[in-house]
């Protein structure tokens, strides 16, 4: 466990990040600007969920749950203003607000619930009740059920145009640079060290006047409405909402960046979130089966790579030098 | 005097209804119980959470609709289908999971994941994505009658076949030298251990049965539900919340937590709406009642973990 910001990191995503806006500007080209919107969104949701599996030991397999709030309060508002002819559901900011006001109630209702049980068992448990949302969205015809549906309005803001794609490039790379820099100011906080403590020692948390489970829910919480924004950006993007968001293979793939890029560090979830969702974008524009390859590709990671592949490169220049 | 008969009559259909929703609760337990024994026996013996158990549903389900097809022989479908599983989670668990144990959580569940993939994208190539039904013959696919009810052969065939295997499970674990064995691993590893129980083979053996249970119930849940990717991500969720609720570790937790799962579940699903209309009125209820049957089986979890957090039949957790 880390909560260094790594300066060549740091120098590496910028890189990265200004690849797909070259591509649109200089060529034109917004094919990757569209796919690194997504993959930048969902980093944001692993910087997420890293905060609280990677620094408060609570494996969360509920956070899609979040991103599908986020994602259905837009669908929600865009369906409704249509049904009533009512301009103003279409508020960016009021829907942000609703976005965080119902994620963070749900992560409250949710962690509360699972912070009863620790380790695996917190993962059964946060599986279970997350897909209690899952099976509601599904079961909203109104929103067409299981198909989901196409918005008909994306969120609006003063200024801000959310149809224009480079605009929501933009936003999602400010929203990724504020969530690491907020995760970072937040781990490093007392609240972080009581944070990072309950994971080693809830014992000695207590005796020195934190209430552990206090401070766990609290970090589950605020995950939960990162969480909840990451999903309303998400279906801005993709324009189109589905209960598949909400299925718990969500926080899976998740979890995988997160473990591949490595555990409990700061930018780790951040680059296993690119890799994977770039293997992702390949490997399905290259073979008909490409879950296998996929599958056998996380296999290999977790079998010969286990504490993700930063650790494998750490413990390479450990050896070297 | 006429209208009196016809409310016996309705009542009595609705006692018949009421049979024969409780005897689909408890052939969905039972099934769920095939499916947590392993996963539950697998989790505390080894600390390892197999998230890809679903899986093995899903393969038996589709070897048993395949075999079903080319040859028409059910039984012989559900005795392949099971002992392919079996055969595959040895290989697994040999292979490639015993050498994952001494990692961490989340490297057996980053394992596990990538099976998941893998598997559902095996049976895409095998058998194509539009998925497969398993058809009856018309012997088994009958109906019986008792005392007016009518009830599916095929169901009743299932529920006996799995209370048959159930004991069989009851009595190698409660009564043998190796259900012993098995008990003591779940139990406590490291003392069984050191007593000179060899939990690496009995493990194997363990997971190996875990999965031919699985495929057993995949193969007999086929003619029901038929063979559809994914399906077995989807059973996972239920599989959990009977594990949760049972207790980990606990096949007997795991056999209670199953019934009750299962019999909440369906008569839920059947009464709940008319329950709702009770408190908020007929209008509101047929929104409300489908979502609030379907959240049933959680919020029940959700009641035994804030009063047992170890589960019905669990020890207190570490």
């Amino acid at each position: 466990m880390s909560t260094r910001l790594s300066p060549i990191g740091l120098v590496v995503l910028g890189i990265l990040v200004l690849v797909p806006a070259i591509d649109a500007v200089a060529f034109g080209n917004y094919y990757l600007m569209s796919v690194g919107t997504r993959i930048l969104i969902m980093a944001a949701a692993a910087v997420s969920l890293n905060l609280i599996m990677g620094y408060g030991n609570m494996p969360s397999l509920a956070h899609s749950v979040f991103l599908g709030v986020g994602a259905y309060v837009v669908g929600a508002c865009s369906y409704y203003s249509r049904a009533t002819g009512a301009p103003w559901l279409l508020d960016g900011f009021l829907q942000l607000g609703l976005v965080l006001v119902l994620s963070a109630g749900a992560a409250a209702v949710i962690g509360a619930i699972c912070l009863r049980t620790r380790g695996v068992y917190f993962l059964m448990t946060s599986l279970a009740l997350g897909q209690v949302f899952y099976v509601l969205a599904a079961g909203a015809y109104q929103f067409g059920g299981d198909d989901g549906m196409a918005l008909d309005f994306r969120s609006r803001f003063p200024v801000v145009d959310l149809a224009n794609m480079p605009t929501r490039y933009v936003i999602a790379v400010l929203f990724l640079a504020a969530v690491i820099y907020g995760s970072k100011r937040l781990v490093d906080s007392p609240f972080g060290l009581a944070l990072r403590a309950t994971r080693m020692n809830p014992r000695r948390v207590l005796a020195v006047g934190n209430e552990p489970s206090r401070v766990s829910l609290l970090a589950f919480v605020v995950s939960g409405a990162v969480a909840g924004v990451a999903g309303f950006l998400l279906a801005n993007q993709t324009d189109f909402i589905s209960p598949s968001i909400l299925h718990w293979t969500t926080a899976g793939d998740l979890m995988i960046a997160i473990a591949i890029g490595g555990l409990g560090t700061m930018l780790g979830p951040v680059y296993g979130t690119i890799a994977l969702l770039t293997a992702e974008e390949v490997l399905s524009s290259t073979f008909t089966y490409w879950q296998f390859a996929f599958g056998l590709l996380i296999v290999a990671v977790a079998r010969f790579a286990p504490s993700g592949a930063g650790e494998l490169l750490r413990r390479v220049r450990l050896r070297r030098a | 005097m006429a209208s009196h008969r016809k409310e016996g009559r309705v009542e009595g259909a609705q006692a018949l209804l009421l049979v024969q929703q409780v005897l689909n609760g408890v052939q969905l337990g039972l099934m769920l119980f095939l499916l947590s024994a392993g996963l539950t026996l697998v989790f505390g013996m080894m600390d390892f959470l197999n998230l890809a158990h679903g899986t093995f549903f899903m393969g038996g389900a589709f070897l048993g609709a395949w075999i079903n097809a080319t040859t028409g022989n059910v039984w012989l479908a559900i005795a392949g289908a099971t002992a392919v599983m079996l055969v595959l989670g040895a290989l697994l668990e040999v292979g490639l999971l015993r050498g994952a144990y001494s990692h961490g959580h989340l490297d057996q569940i980053l394992i596990t994941f990538g099976l998941i993939y893998i598997g559902n994208d095996t049976a895409r190539m095998i058998w194509g994505s539009d998925g497969l039904a398993m058809l009856l013959p018309p012997s088994l696919n009958a109906s019986v009658s008792v005392l007016g009810l009518h009830y599916s052969l095929f169901k009743l065939v299932f529920i006996g076949a799995t209370v048959l295997i159930a004991g069989a499970l009851a009595f190698v674990l409660a009564r043998t030298r190796i259900g012993m064995w098995i008990r003591a691993g779940a139990a406590d590893r490291e003392t069984a251990i050191a007593l000179g129980v060899d939990v690496k083979q009995l493990f194997t053996l363990v997971f190996a049965c875990g999965a031919a249970l699985a495929g057993f119930a995949g193969a007999l849940s086929a003619p029901l539900l038929s063979a559809s990717l994914g399906m077995g991500e989807t059973i996972l969720v239920p599989c959990l919340v009977v594990i949760v609720l049972g207790g980990v570790g606990s096949v007997a937790g795991a056999f209670l937590a199953s019934l009750v799962v299962g019999l909440v579940d369906v008569l839920g699903r059947t009464y709940a709406t008319a329950l709702t209309a009770l408190v908020v009125g007929p209008t509101h209820a047929a929104t409300l009642g489908p979502s609030l049957s379907a959240m049933l089986i959680y919020l029940l979890m959700a009641a035994v973990l804030v009063l047992r957090p170890g589960g019905l039949m669990g020890r207190v957790q570490p």
